[in-house]
């Protein structure tokens, strides 16, 4: 089994300001968002982040996307450092969330174009992918409207189709399906599985048990931004239902704080 | 290979961004059309308005008074059909006073020996003759009044020239002495009109596209999508840069057309109409330098202050103490009767260009001067898109809240 994204004590802390101590309630001027935080993705598995909101599931995922950097620890993508090679890394994945938008004003053609040349694809090679890509998704008919005219489902087709303009080994997915009615939801998930059997390596995050359930073969816990269970599904819960063990595990840690 | 690939980066920005720019009708028609038809229907408008306030009815007749009203002179007016009533040296202080409460117009007042005088001067030692002075005493809050002197001073002028060339035995060159004088005139009045416009077209040709590039980019989180990508930071900076440099600078160009289109409308009434006719090729080459140099200025300095923001709408607060300030130094630009001669003063970004459209206007600019702005203003640009590649290097700037 090859290592495909290997997650080595990952720290992240972020500042606070007067007005967000407040609102957390929070004596403490830093925020410790991700706390030594390491795991392993292997090739050809959907690996799964779960934790509530706020336990640092989206920066861990931006740190390997190398949006942010980390305050220490590193990552391997492949075998390319998100520290040291950043624009090495963002060559071999590819990174999708609800926070990455397109511009409405260009059509779904167009962008997948421009895309494809920031991400130097050889140009036969996009025309073919787009093609694929359009009609699979059923993007097509409207490769030459607005993104601004679409509907809320279309713009995420197409930003998941973006997201793999490239053909990328790794996947990175924050909250896959959060937004989405049940037929896009599907839709995505469908291909997600569909990557992992081209043997892509997909990480995702999410707060939906079911979702990792029905999709991923290793699962991680994050709780206030660290590790508390990670391994695959069945190691995991050991035969029990997700969500029980997920509860179990969040009231333990909150009575070791408390 | 990773070199065709930056290349590659570089020019997919520019080209994205022009295509943003180009395909929208609506941003073309705000930016590069409205700017020089607003200027030129604003500054037509405002010309012939103040024309025609300042114009009095075809058929009025001037009521204008003379003492020793000379013959030549009164062949003169007759011409001009300006009819004149004769009067005594006492009646004058009551004319004066129908003058001052708008029921006369013009009283002119010649010395009893103008005719003969000037015969004097034409035709024996005009040096034993002191040339002749006349009075005219007129009002000019009454516009009636105040055409009717321009036009009798008018063809004084004229007729002071068609008497000079008796005078010019040796054939002084009073001919190209004139061309002189056209050209300071027009120099004058584009010198301290044309550098605080031109400033100032650029500068909001900028303001309207540049926050909306970034802040917007950055806002809207289409910036993001971009960054993930392997487009390194520095083509993401200088393709931004010089994409709105250029579209501000077509920005700028429309209103410089439009100001020289309304241009005699706005000049017609000042006497000696300003014509750009006057400049000649190095003088446009020059200016279209300073121009340019001073657009990437712009849009350096309003890009980074962009980035800084996290709305389109704090963006253009940002901006606003910086519009000021260019305002200011544009402003104390009107007031310089040349450009600074000191070179030193071409260093500074904003003042050096300012100094140059005064220069190149007036015609007192030094060609090293130019050059040390253009140099001084591209590497300034150099500065900020490096600041602005840290920029977007900086999870601060692009996610801090």
């Amino acid at each position: 089994m090859t290592q495909m994204i290997k997650v080595e004590s990952l720290n992240k802390t972020f500042k606070l300001s007067k007005k967000q101590q407040k609102v957390e309630r929070s004596a403490s001027a830093l925020r410790v968002a991700v706390d030594n935080l390491s795991f392993v993705a292997n090739r050809g598995e959907i690996y799964g982040l779960l934790g509530p909101n706020g336990a640092g599931k989206t920066t861990t995922l931006r740190m390997l996307a190398t949006l942010i950097k980390p305050d220490s620890g590193d990552a391997l993508i492949g075998e390319h450092s998100i520290v040291s090679e950043p624009a090495t890394v963002r060559a071999h994945i590819g990174f999708l969330t609800s926070e990455l938008k397109l511009e409405d004003f260009f059509t779904p053609n167009y962008l997948f174009d421009f895309f494809a040349a920031l991400h130097n694809v050889d140009a036969e090679l996009a025309v073919k992918r787009k093609q694929q890509l359009f009609e699979r998704f059923g993007i097509d008919e409207f490769a030459e409207v607005k993104i601004g005219g679409l509907s809320t489902g279309m713009k995420q087709k197409i930003s998941l189709v973006i997201s793999v303009v490239h053909d990328p080994e790794i996947i990175i997915f924050d909250e896959p399906t959060n937004g989405l009615d049940v037929i896009t939801a599907k839709t995505v998930t469908d291909f997600l599985a569909e990557l992992r059997n081209d043997g892509k390596t997909i990480i995702l995050s999410t707060h939906i048990f079911s979702l990792v359930e029905k999709l991923c073969d290793r699962v991680g816990i994050i709780i206030d931004g660290r590790m508390i269970a990670d391994g695959t599904l069945d190691e995991v819960t050991g035969g029990r239902d997700l969500e029980e063990v997920f509860f179990d595990l969040y009231v333990s840690v909150n009575e070791e704080v408390a | 290979m990773a070199d065709t690939a930056r290349r590659s980066g570089l020019i997919s920005i520019i080209k994205k961004e022009f295509t943003r720019f180009f395909t929208d009708r609506r941003m073309v028609v705000t930016t590069l059309l409205l700017p020089g038809l607003m200027i030129f229907l604003f500054y037509s408008v405002m010309g012939n308005a103040i024309t025609s306030v300042l114009s009095v009815d075809e058929d009025y007749e001037a009521t204008v008074y003379a003492v020793n009203l000379p013959l030549t002179i009164r062949d003169v007016l007759d011409t001009a059909d300006i009819a004149v009533t004769e009067v005594t040296p006492d009646e004058t202080a009551d004319i004066k006073e129908w003058i001052a409460n708008k029921e006369a117009d013009v009283l002119l007042i010649f010395p009893e020996d103008f005719d003969s005088t000037l015969e004097g001067r034409t035709n024996s030692d005009p040096t034993l003759y002191s040339p002749p002075d006349v009075e005219i005493y007129y009002n000019s809050t009454r516009v009636e009044s105040a055409t009717t002197y321009r036009a009798v001073t008018a063809l004084f002028d004229s007729y002071k020239t068609a008497l000079t060339p008796s005078f010019n035995v040796n054939g002084d060159p009073g001919g190209q002495f004139d061309l002189v004088t056209e050209r300071d005139a027009a120099g004058f009045t584009f010198a301290s009109l044309m550098p605080l416009l031109i400033t100032i077209f650029l500068f909001s040709g900028c303001m309207g596209i540049a926050p909306e590039s970034i802040a917007g980019e950055k806002e809207r989180g289409t910036m993001a999508t971009m960054l993930i990508t392997p487009l390194a930071r520095w083509e993401l900076a200088l393709g931004k840069v010089v994409s709105l440099g250029f579209i501000s600078l077509l920005s700028g160009l429309s209103s410089f057309i439009g100001i020289m289109l309304s241009l005699p409308a706005l000049m017609s009434d000042g006497g000696e109409a300003a014509s750009a006719s006057v400049y000649g090729f190095n003088d446009y080459l020059m200016l279209l330098l300073v121009t340019l140099a001073t657009v990437l200025v712009f849009v350096s300095l309003i890009s980074v202050m962009s980035a800084f923001a996290r709305t389109v709408k704090e963006a253009g607060t940002l901006v606003m103490p910086l519009m000021v300030v260019v305002m200011l130094i544009a402003a104390m630009g009107m007031f310089s009767t040349g450009a600074a001669t000191d070179l030193w003063y071409y260093l500074i970004p904003v003042y050096n260009s300012v100094q140059c459209l005064v220069g190149v206007f007036s015609f007192t600019i030094a060609p090293a001067a130019v050059a040390i702005t253009v140099i001084t203003n591209l590497l300034f640009t150099v500065v900020c898109v490096v600041a602005l590649t840290k920029m977007f290097n900086s999870e601060k700037v692009l996610f801090g809240r």
